[in-house]
């Protein structure tokens, strides 16, 4: 583990020792570079990780027989900009978003965290769409919101917001207050 | 609309010349929230594609721009239906991020709570979908119900639909007097309602054919595809979040999570009918189990103190002014919490700078990912199997877009 | 035709329109709504009032009328303008001249001059019925096709194909009746029809139930209204009229619930006649009152008691709407092939037996 310095509230939530789904990611990831960082916050399993390996990790979560983790909950983007602070390792690797998936497991009933930290300028990711199928609306929407292009997604298309609309809205930097320009009927 | 990527093959497979219709927003099923545009052969769904967003109002980019406690009125327009819950799951993130625990009285007036407007839920999809297959009368016994639940619920937080009860580390009033016996009539006279519908539908020949059979999904593409809930429950798969990951005080009552077969339409709404019953036996057990006490944290630093306590305590009336114009101030970090909302899993991911507003907040829509998964279950079948199906995924517009 | 005559004519003919489109159509309105209201817990319309006078929400159908008349009538871009407007007419018009072989009462003798309570006595009344009922799916079908909709035209085509299906099925529903009666005049039909063990519903309640779901069929209603259903179609092939077209595909379909009701009624349900009394009795019974006043109150009886038993079939009529989901379009092409023919079929079969064999005895 990196320093959790910036982190105030660790031991509130986290237990001592590394819980079984940590271990066991660590165990099969630990020596590859492919783990940046881990915590369990409020007891909640965190494995961050490298973009690059995205597939292979989550690949490995969804197959192995001790994780299973055959559903993806949910598929978020946060917006680090003026906030990187929150957590130390990513101002040393310049990123600005951090994708997360929430991942559960029916049969073992535990679920884990993984978090994609991403700089602005290389805004893309695999997608993870073959492994699980429902991931493909969450990255439609995380494209639409955060502008997080996801590589290798069958139908990349806006999904909340109409097909004219500009940038990107719950990036930190698109204001509030911004107005869209007015769009006439199509035909 | 850029259709030149999409899939039109069934312009060749087609015995006739297929019609391209849009389906929405709208029309009297989508109820202006959601778009199909189907690829008809005959009336035989061949391609389908579902739009949604009509009803985003950015919720999290407003959560962003709200202090921690102001999210709550947002959060009532997720699941619209069921709002009490998303408010619990809300309060319980937060709650989760800061390490604190409400009083026992409180988890009990929002598992009470929480399971009233479950019903509510409840009674809306179920009603509805017997609306749209043109029972009409079954509707109006399940609005009756829907009505006398809401009347509960108004009798303590004064408001029917979008309640906005919960706070960071309490609610904001107690149960009123006479709460107990007035849920027992009511809860008689729904169940009266209950086996009125139960009569009218469950056995009625029209109403299996239309909903036997239809929309089925396997277990396995269920959980590819992010199914929770009653959906996933009529599967076969009995993952409730209330057994498998207990919060509140659910780990003490005695339920059954009613599990079904094969994922049809009639499972889930045989699921949903019998979670009535369910979340009626729960909240008749927290009644009588229910402790006196405290409804709120005793902290003035999360929870706002009473008025009494701010106008006479110099501490009380700095955290209040302190609260009200900068926030609670949340530490920093992340958590995630899932409850089980009327539709599924309704998971909130919050994450915090330690100031008085969200950097995050982020909530999972159970239906969501349901409605992705809605190709893949109707097509093939008849354009009338499209309503009973996207009725019992039950898209709730608030909470899918957001 | 004298004088005489045709003035009988033209004042049997008042009576039965104002009986459908004046009397029948509004109430029926007011009916579903109060029944429905019923039904379902409910008040039911009871808003509308004149000074005051709510008159038990019957106003409503007035209000409705002022305000339908007064709505715009709107034609959509690309309609074929002359068959829209044409098709709510082709709509009505069959469902009432439908009603003029139903007798609504019997032959009475007043003042010399023989009445007889039908506008048409028919010899072929039945197949009359049913080759002008068949010509209302022509309204359904330009309806969808005119309006350049996709909804309505894929109502117009779910309404041609049930329509015809149903036909079919509801002619062989009535022909073990028509052989048990041996005639196809509804005048004959009824007047065999006077003594109770001869109504139809006694010898052919099987035939009965067959009738009334394919004329509920027919006639486009729950649960057989997949050509309107409104979940789907938005309201099927009239989604694209307003103001009185739409009242006129409205008052065909109340006007159609009249004419199946009276059809029942005049084929089981013994028409005008009163259980155990024949219609001579009935006028024998009042003999006190001379000859001609007898028979006149005999008449106005048998009217009333026609009407009864026509209240009684519509409120049944409206029971099933208010209490049965829809079915699918499938569904109901394959209840009307597979269920309904082969049962018809069988029916006939069994009186054909019956009268052989001298169990059914023909009347």
């Amino acid at each position: 583990m990196s320093d959790d310095t910036k982190i105030p509230d660790m031991a509130a939530g986290a237990s001592a020792q590394v819980s079984a789904v940590l271990g066991r990611i660590k165990g099969k990831f630990g020596n590859s570079g492919i783990i940046i960082h881990t915590h369990s916050m409020h007891g909640d399993d965190t494995v961050v990780v490298q973009a690059e390996d995205i597939l292979e990790i989550m690949e490995f979560l969804r197959n192995d027989d001790e994780l299973m983790f055959d559903m993806m909950m949910d598929l978020t983007v946060v917006d680090y900009l003026g906030n990187q602070g929150i957590w130390s390792y990513l101002k040393g690797l310049k990123a600005r978003f951090e994708v997360v998936y929430h991942l559960y497991s029916i049969e073992k009933n535990h679920r884990v965290r993984i978090k994609v930290p991403i700089s602005e300028d290389n805004c893309f990711i695999n997608s993870v769409t073959r492994i699980w199928a429902g991931a493909n609306w969450f990255e439609r929407e995380a494209w639409d919101l955060y502008g997080i292009i996801f590589r290798g997604h069958p139908d990349l298309r806006r999904i909340l917001l109409y097909e004219d609309f500009k940038g990107h809205p719950l990036r930190k930097d698109f204001s509030k207050t911004d107005r869209q320009p007015l769009i006439g009927p199509k035909n | 609309m850029t259709d030149s990527s999409r899939d039109y093959d069934f312009y060749v497979e087609s015995h006739t010349e297929p019609m391209v219709i849009n389906m929405g927003p709208s029309h009297p099923a989508t109820h202006g929230t959601v778009k199909f545009l189907l690829g008809l052969d005959g009336e035989t769904i061949k391609d389908i594609d579902v739009e949604i967003g009509y009803l985003h109002r950015g919720f999290e980019k407003e959560c962003e721009a709200q202090l921690w406690n102001g999210v709550f009125p947002y959060t009532d327009r997720l699941d619209y239906t069921a709002s009490a819950l998303n408010n619990i799951g809300y309060a319980l993130a937060v709650e989760k991020l800061i390490g604190i625990e409400v009083p026992e009285r409180c988890k009990y007036i929002r598992v009470i709570i929480g399971e009233l407007a479950r019903m509510s839920g409840h009674y809306t999809n179920l009603g509805a979908s017997a609306l749209e297959l043109g029972a009409l009368t079954a509707f109006i016994y399940f609005v009756e119900a829907r009505e006398l639940v809401w009347d509960i619920i108004e009798s303590v937080c004064g408001a029917r639909l979008t309640h906005n009860y919960v706070r960071i580390g309490g609610v904001i009033s107690d149960l009123p007097d006479g709460f107990r016996e007035n849920v027992t009539s009511v809860f008689r006279t729904n169940r009266g309602l209950w086996a009125d519908f139960n009569k009218l539908l469950t056995k009625n020949r029209i109403f299996l054919d239309r909903m036997r059979d239809t929309g089925a999904i396997s277990s396995d593409d269920a959980i590819e595809w992010g199914f929770t809930g009653p959906c996933l429950r009529a599967c076969g798969v009995g993952y409730d979040v209330r057994k498998a990951n207990p919060y509140l005080i659910y780990d003490q009552l005695d339920f059954e999570i009613p599990v079904g077969e094969t994922g049809d339409n009639f499972d889930r709404y045989l699921v949903r009918m019998e979670e009535l019953n369910q979340s009626m036996r729960i909240v008749e057990q927290c009644l009588e189990r229910i402790p006196g006490g405290p409804i709120n944290v005793d902290n003035p630093q999360w929870r706002q103190p009473s008025k009494d306590d701010i106008f006479t305590e110099m501490e009380s009336m700095i955290f209040h002014f302190k609260n009200a114009i900068e926030g609670v101030k949340v530490p920093a970090g992340e958590a995630y919490q899932a409850v089980e909302g009327a539709n599924g899993e309704v998971g909130f991911y919050l994450v915090s700078n330690g100031g008085g507003k969200p950097v995050k907040c982020r909530v999972r829509p159970p239906c969501f990912p349901m409605t992705s998964a809605l190709p893949l279950i109707i097509k093939g079948s008849l354009l009338a199997d499209l309503i009973p199906t996207f009725d019992m995924i039950n898209l709730i517009g608030g909470e899918c877009d957001r | 035709m004298g004088i005489a005559e045709m003035i009988e004519t033209i004042v049997k003919i008042g009576f039965i329109i104002g009986l459908t489109i004046g009397f029948f159509a509004p109430m029926l309105a007011w009916v579903e709504r109060k029944q429905s209201a019923v039904m379902q817990d409910r008040i039911g319309a009871n808003r509308a009032d004149f000074f005051g006078f709510t008159v038990i929400g019957l106003l409503h159908s007035l209000a409705d009328a002022i305000k339908l008349i007064f709505k715009e009538d709107f034609i959509p871009r690309g309609a074929e303008r002359a068959l829209h407007t044409l098709a709510p007419v082709i709509a009505v018009i069959p469902s009432l001249i439908a009603f003029a072989v139903i007798p609504f009462g019997g032959k009475y003798t007043l003042w010399g001059h023989e009445v007889n309570l039908v506008i048409a006595d028919l010899d072929v009344g039945v197949l009359y019925v049913f080759a002008i009922s068949s010509l209302a799916t022509y309204g359904v079908v330009i309806a969808g096709w005119a309006s350049n909709n996709n909804w309505s035209l894929l109502g117009g085509l779910r309404a041609s194909a049930q329509m015809f299906s149903y036909e079919v099925a509801m002619g062989l529903t009535v022909i073990g009746l028509i052989m048990f009666y041996q005639s196809l005049s509804m005048v004959d039909i009824v007047a065999k029809q006077d003594n109770f063990f001869h109504w139809g519903i006694i010898w052919h309640w099987p035939a009965f139930v067959l009738f009334l779901a394919c004329a509920v069929a027919e006639n486009k209603r729950v649960p057989f209204d997949a050509p309107e259903a409104e979940a789907e179609l938005v309201a099927g092939y009239f989604t694209e009229y307003s103001g009185m077209k739409f009242v006129m595909f409205w008052t065909a379909e109340f006007i159609e619930m009249v004419t199946i009701a009276g059809l029942c009624v005049a084929l089981f349900f013994g028409g005008h006649h009163v259980p155990f009394i024949t219609d001579a009795e009935l006028a024998g019974g009042f003999s006190f009152l001379g000859p001609n006043v007898s028979n006149l109150v005999a008449m106005l009886i048998g009217v009333g008691v026609f009407i009864f038993k026509l209240v009684a079939l519509l409120i049944l009529q409206m029971t099933i709407r208010w209490t049965m989901p829809r079915f699918r379009y499938d569904q109901i092409m394959k209840l009307g092939w597979k269920m309904i023919l082969p049962l018809s079929l069988t029916w006939i079969f069994i009186v054909g037996v019956g009268i052989l064999t001298g169990v059914m005895p023909s009347p």
